[in-house]
């Protein structure tokens, strides 16, 4: 991005990071991405009764080019996941998605062929949120955890390293298919 | 009919009925008119703020709201579940998993696996994942022993898919004043249905002091059980 990206890891780095963490965790625009009824929980929480404002949310931003939260709210279906990479793939970088209610985190109740088994499928998650629907409070947690994400996020080298550990992790685990655990 | 017509008269601003918008008052009204409309905004600042301070200040919810679930314990400290699995029978999104074993009263020392809850069974493994539950309490509705009951506690993201699966350390009611914590032998005299009828009040002194006999047995066995 900019010239953070060039900064040695050190004190200053991690000065900018904490700085730039927090104008981020406190300026994030969602996108509207309703779905399902989990978007009359989404929209709750938009109302002065829960008031997403208080987040630096000040609004539902209508074009994914002016988002940088992704809120799916609400199933997938195999007909919409594509829609769904397009409008992730449009938001500029950084970009966060929270995957609200049990459907779009896992499939939910909803185990068939014509739903999306999570939208960890096609675009990677930050946050899942259990609840169907969750209630408003359960999304506004959802929201603060992911700002502590969003804190704690590396800049520059400390990024370069943050993704090198990830990726030697993701390659060392057992791949999805291979788990023989009791759940999935 | 009393009603004046548009374009008579003196020239004067006719009233209401006209098809040109009409303009009420003089300079000053026009004027005064964006500080009315403040005045609202003013206002609004005496009046009681409806937003919940939810971080912060918590609205209780309702005393039968649907959170996430606790595996209930008999007053001993013995577990309620049996492992009958008619909660994950029940279950629309099959978020349960459970699997029975028996109870076994043998000393653990000769090769016993101890005993969980008062009669035959228990639940060896019980997960409820949180991604597919949708709280809709069908498996509270079929629990035969009253073992599954639901919190009101609603804070469950996380960021990934595993953490979200929840297994029976995390659901189990916490040890509370007068339990044990099982495995440990029912109380002396007591069989399974004198737990349903609430003669169980408590653990008693046999019971404390087997669990002191036998504290390292039990803690090489918990190691083994998952």
């Amino acid at each position: 991005m900019g010239i953070e990206e060039k900064l040695p890891a050190g004190f200053l780095l991690s000065t900018i990071e904490g700085l730039a963490g927090y104008m981020r965790k406190s300026s994030m625009w969602p996108a509207t991405f309703g779905l399902a009824c989990c978007a009359i929980e989404m929209m709750a929480v938009g109302t002065p009764d829960y008031d997403i404002a208080r987040f630096g949310m000040e609004r539902f931003s209508a074009t994914p080019r002016q988002a940088d939260l992704m809120i799916v709210a609400g199933r997938v279906s195999q007909k919409m996941a594509p829609v769904v990479r397009q409008v992730y793939d449009q938001m500029p970088n950084p970009k966060w998605v929270i995957s609200m209610g049990v459907c779009a985190s896992s499939g939910g109740m909803f185990n068939n062929y014509a739903i999306v088994q999570g939208v960890d499928h096609i675009i990677p998650v930050d946050i899942y949120l259990p609840g169907c629907p969750p209630r408003p409070e359960m999304l506004l947690n959802a929201i603060i955890t992911l700002h502590e994400q969003i804190q704690a996020m590396p800049l520059g080298v400390n990024r370069e390293e943050a993704a090198r550990v990830a990726e030697a992790a993701a390659l060392a685990a057992t791949p999805t298919h291979a788990m023989k655990g009791l759940l999935a | 009919m009393s009603r004046p017509v548009p374009g008579s008269g003196d020239g004067r601003p006719t009233s209401s009925s006209s098809s040109v918008p009409e303009r009420q008052g003089g300079g000053i009204a026009d004027f005064l008119a964006p500080l009315g409309g403040f005045g609202v905004t003013f206002a609004t600042m005496f009046r009681k703020v409806l937003t919940e301070e939810y971080p912060e200040v918590k609205r209780p919810t309702e005393a039968r709201y649907h959170g996430r679930h606790q595996l209930n314990r008999h007053p001993d400290g013995l577990e309620k579940c049996i492992g009958c699995e008619l909660c994950a029978w029940a279950c629309p999104a099959d978020a349960i998993l459970v699997e029975g074993a028996s109870n076994d009263d043998t000393p653990i020392a000769e090769g016993g696996t101890g005993r969980f809850s008062p009669g035959e069974r228990f639940g060896r493994v019980y997960q409820i994942n949180y991604l597919r539950c949708i709280f809709c309490g069908l498996c509270i509705e079929a629990c035969p022993t009253r073992a599954l009951t639901m919190t009101n506690v609603y804070e469950l993201a996380d960021n990934n898919r595993g953490d979200l699966i929840f297994t029976k350390d995390q659901l189990l009611a916490p040890v509370q004043e007068g339990m044990l914590p099982s495995p440990h032998p029912m109380v002396d005299g007591m069989e399974e249905r004198d737990y349903y009828l609430g003669k169980v009040t408590g653990s008693t002194r046999e019971q404390e002091a087997w669990a002191h006999d036998h504290a390292d047995e039990v803690a090489s066995l918990e190691s083994n059980r998952r």
